[in-house]
């Protein structure tokens, strides 16, 4: 018992004399701890050169994502639009087959942009476009694939731009911007689609300068317009300005068309535009017929409201047009515009036209009235009524239309 | 109409593209169109006074504002920018159609002081350019959502550069709103 006192007595003593070594050894090492601990000045050098490695590696990091490493991908650029309509008409003539069936739904054009850049100053453009969804031999499939541009640009000395290949035509407003959020109503209006004739492409050159004050000008030397040769039951009399686009496949190029544009854009809201065209001959026969055409147009967005008009004619010179009353086409439309909000907006428009304004008649009138909304800045949903009204009512279609469209 | 026309303007336009094609890469062509230097334009900001240069990270709320401001990231991690009194001076980059666009924002008070495009390199849209479309942002300031006051008047055919170029204001101002109420700028370069 008395030693097992002792023992614990011992313990107590040892435990004592380790805690005061302990104690005594940290206080001999405290002024040599103290002797590393860093200054102010030293600690204000570390934040400097640690702020230094930060800011240099948000550089690295910074310069390597908004540089291009040279890679293919990162020249290229990848975009799109598309449009689906659903029309439902009723029409005094509707003919039986399902060509002419007014009321329709349709995935009316699909189109994929791909650009590339080969150096700062050669690009090249492009769109692939499937119009109507079902593309091929069979009966059903009404629809097209398209090569609707693909042209390289060219920068050259005194701030002019060339472009070669296959380009749209700088003529009227749809025909350069046509992707659906950017226009009021499902379908683009007749003027555009029926005179000028929107989307209406080319192969050829074309040189561009954007001069001060806002006013660009153009000037093309391209294939032209080749309208067929009606067959002998076709009720269309020929010279039928649409049906001549050769789209620049395998086209006739033994005559040629020179195209000249002026914009002018230098105040916010405003474009303003003439255009002009003449042909050497735009008969597929070969029937000695010269063209010109000639179109004005403008456009005008101020706060909420919007105001377009577009005129365009063609004159075409020879007996053979002039004896079928095409040997003038002409159209024009007007098309005020109120946007109630950022998302919402409605038009009017008021569209005539007459593509056999050599005869006497044939005045086609139509009007539109509808509503766009815009529930992303790049995706519409449009609703709009259509009336025509032709001389003798013939071709008439009322009723409503739907749409949707997007870009990207 | 001669049938020798079409021959004799086809092969002029033929000549004429290659003649052109030669001449493009050693030419002085404009690749981007630099309206003004970075420099030039922080001097012009500040009347010649020197200004501080800093820069501002992108990291937590602020990373989250600024995303919701352009509907993307921004592409770097930090924005530089000047600072004397209470003005500030920004230099941006936001895709207009394909390429970037860079401008220059002035800010004072949470307002607009001045706008100007510093290199434009898309192929149509150039008009943006011009004070008269510029001055519309002037005295423009935002609201909590980083709406802008007012409503600008695009230029017809440019509608994705004039998205960039808003979107730009409406960064400019709500990164002079947080950098004023938070401070959180370190000392970077100077122009």
């Amino acid at each position: 018992m008395e030693r097992k006192r002792r023992i614990q007595l011992n313990q107590r003593r040892l435990i004592k004399i380790c805690t005061a070594l302990s104690v005594a050894a940290a206080v001999l090492a405290l002024p040599a701890f103290a002797e590393d601990t860093p200054t102010n000045e030293e600690l204000y050098e570390l934040y400097k050169a640690q702020q230094e490695q930060i800011d240099a590696t948000a550089d690295a990091v910074d310069e390597k994502g908004g540089k291009a490493s040279g890679a293919w991908h990162e020249k290229t650029t990848l975009g799109g639009y598309g449009e689906v309509h659903f029309n439902y008409l009723a029409g005094k003539d509707v003919a039986p087959d399902k060509t002419k069936n007014p009321s329709s739904a349709d995935f009316h054009r699909f189109v994929l942009f791909i650009n590339h850049k080969y150096t700062e100053k050669i690009r090249f453009f492009s769109e692939l476009e499937i119009e109507h969804a079902f593309s091929g031999a069979e009966g059903n499939a009404p629809g097209e694939v398209e090569l609707e541009e693909a042209f390289i640009e060219f920068d050259l000395p005194m701030d002019i731009t060339a472009t070669t290949g296959l380009f749209v035509m700088p003529v009227g407003i749809i025909n350069e911007t046509h992707d659906p959020p950017a226009f009021y109503g499902v379908e683009r209006n007749p003027i555009e689609k029926n005179i000028i004739p929107a989307t209406w492409w080319e192969g050829g050159g074309m040189l561009s300068r954007n001069f001060d004050h806002g006013i660009s000008a153009d000037f093309a030397v391209s294939t032209g317009l080749q309208t067929p040769i009606p067959e002998m039951d076709d009720p269309d009399p020929g010279f039928n300005i649409r049906s001549g686009r050769q789209k620049l496949a395998k086209a006739d190029a033994s005559d040629v068309a020179v195209t000249g544009r002026v914009v002018y854009r230098g105040m916010p809201g405003l474009e303003l535009g003439v255009s002009a065209q003449w042909q050497e001959d735009v008969s597929a026969e070969h029937r000695r017929t010269a063209a010109t055409m000639f179109e004005t147009h403008v456009v005008y967005e101020r706060g909420p409201l919007g105001f377009r008009a577009l005129y365009a004619r063609w004159d075409l010179l020879s007996d053979a047009a002039k004896n079928v009353g095409r040997d003038e086409q002409y159209g024009f439309y007007v098309e005020p515009s109120y946007k109630i909000c950022e998302w919402a907006g409605v038009f009017a428009r008021y569209n005539q036209y007459n593509t056999e304004a050599g005869n006497a008649g044939g005045t086609k009138r139509q009007y539109d009235v509808g509503f766009n909304f815009w529930p992303h800045e790049n995706v519409v949903l449009k609703l709009d009524g259509q009336f025509q009204r032709n001389k003798g009512g013939a071709g008439e279609f009322d009723g409503v239309n739907l749409g949707l469209g997007f870009t990207f | 109409m001669s049938r020798t026309l079409p021959s004799i303007v086809w092969v002029f336009f033929l000549i004429a593209s290659i003649i052109l094609s030669i001449t493009v890469e050693a030419s002085e062509a404009r690749a981007a169109e630099v309206f003004q230097t970075s420099a030039a334009f922080v001097e012009a900001a500040f009347s010649g006074e020197k200004p501080m240069a800093k820069a501002v990270w992108l990291t937590g709320d602020l990373k989250k504002r600024v995303a919701s401001v352009l509907g993307h990231p921004y592409r770097d991690l930090r924005v530089r920018y000047w600072t004397l009194g209470n003005r500030t001076a920004w230099i941006l980059e936001e895709i207009g159609k394909v390429e970037p666009i860079t401008l220059g924002v002035v800010v004072e008070h949470g307002q607009i002081e001045a706008m100007k495009v510093l290199t434009y390199r898309e192929s149509r849209g150039w008009e943006i350019r011009f004070p008269v479309f510029m001055n519309q942002y002037r005295g423009a300031w935002v609201d909590s959502n980083a709406k802008l006051d007012r409503k600008i008047d695009g230029i017809s055919g440019a509608t994705l550069s004039v998205r960039a170029t808003t979107r730009m204001a409406r960064l400019a101002l709500a990164l002079s709103e947080a950098v004023e109420q938070n401070g959180a700028t370190t000392q970077s370069k100077a122009p």
